[in-house]
């Protein structure tokens, strides 16, 4: 018996073996979940340099000293708030409603940013306290992990900007849609690093 | 390609949903809002507590922590077990993969090295 007669005798097996190839938002969000991926695999390897660097204070002062938990508590709050906000714009976008679109997207920013202001003074107070990035290895890993992902949203926060003006001078086309499936992603993804963060880098660090 | 129609793929990208109504999608993010409140409102809270038993106190917060990224890839990212999302999933178990074997590898090999290395001023007398 052939592979053609096969695929006539049983229901729906003709139709599926000749979809033809994925339509191309499908592949642009797969292809951005790969570089999401190697995103946090780096992100993985400053959470090893921190966790294996935790110690290493050289005299200088630990994270229970430096850390303040009602600040990092804030922090939290405001990026699954933006999360959220960023979920209603992904609605409003898929039924084409601009106007919720523009508004989640700016609770979105407004979030985002608040998150940004309270980490600069966090670190701006840290510096200033004498513990700098150069105090100790402890502080060096902390910075690079915490920096890094500040830098990820500050990105994030610049996308987000580009996004609304897009739609507000493009509208809701299929390759802008794309870009806010990616964007969407990027932004949660962002969230999802930052749980690591607050668990591993404050809770736990603050415990040693 | 019109983008209308995409929605009825059989394939999912990662972020996607499947097509239902406006209300049960703000439903969803409500719902996975909630549980990552309540889940981080716990790690806060086992944290700074005197009420459970000390050492359990790091294993509990990865456990939630673990917790809470898998309610943001559920309800905020849409990654599911579903059939059509095979490669996203696929991808992520990769992504997964390596994660652990680099923080797992590192922590492992660090506390080996540390645990055989001499004390450093017995080191420096050697030295001399």
């Amino acid at each position: 018996m052939t592979a053609t007669t096969i695929a006539h005798e049983i229901p729906g097996l003709a139709e599926a073996t000749h979809e033809g190839p994925a339509p191309k938002r499908i592949v642009t969000g797969y292809g951005f979940w790969i570089f999401l991926l190697s995103d946090m695999v780096m992100f993985s390897c400053f959470f090893a340099a921190y966790a294996v660097l935790l110690g290493q204070t050289a005299g200088g002062p630990s994270g229970a000293d430096l850390f303040n938990l009602r600040n990092v508590a804030i922090e939290t709050i405001c990026l699954l708030l933006s999360s959220f906000a960023c979920g209603m714009a992904s609605i409003a976008a898929e039924v084409r409603n601009h106007f919720w679109f523009q508004v989640s997207m700016a609770v979105t920013c407004v979030l985002g940013l608040a998150f940004l202001t309270i980490e600069f003074r966090e670190f701006a107070d840290l510096v200033a306290r004498g513990a700098g990035p150069s105090r100790s290895a402890f502080l060096s890993a902390f910075f690079t992990l915490v920096g890094c992902h500040g830098l990820h949203v500050s990105g994030g926060t610049l996308w987000l900007l580009t996004m609304m003006a897009q739609v507000f001078a493009k509208g809701f086309r299929a390759d802008i849609l794309r870009r806010l499936l990616c964007f969407a992603l990027f932004w949660h993804a962002l969230d999802i690093i930052w749980v690591a963060v607050f668990s591993v880098v404050y809770l736990l660090g603050s415990a040693v | 390609m019109s983008d209308m129609h995409d929605i009825h793929q059989a394939d999912l990208a990662p972020g996607d949903e499947e097509q239902v109504s406006v209300k049960l999608r703000v439903l969803g993010y409500l719902i996975g809002l909630g549980l990552a409140l309540l889940l981080t409102a716990t790690s806060f809270f086992i944290a700074g507590t005197d009420l459970v038993w000390q050492p359990s106190i790091p294993v509990a917060i990865i456990v939630l922590a673990i917790a809470q990224m898998g309610v943001h890839l559920v309800f905020f990212l849409h990654i599911t077990t579903g059939a059509d999302n095979t490669n996203n999933v696929m991808a992520l178990a990769f992504g997964l993969l390596i994660v652990f074997l680099v923080i797992g590898g590192s922590l492992w090999i660090m506390a080996n090295l540390n645990h055989n290395m001499m004390p450093m001023d017995q080191l420096m007398q050697i030295q001399r």
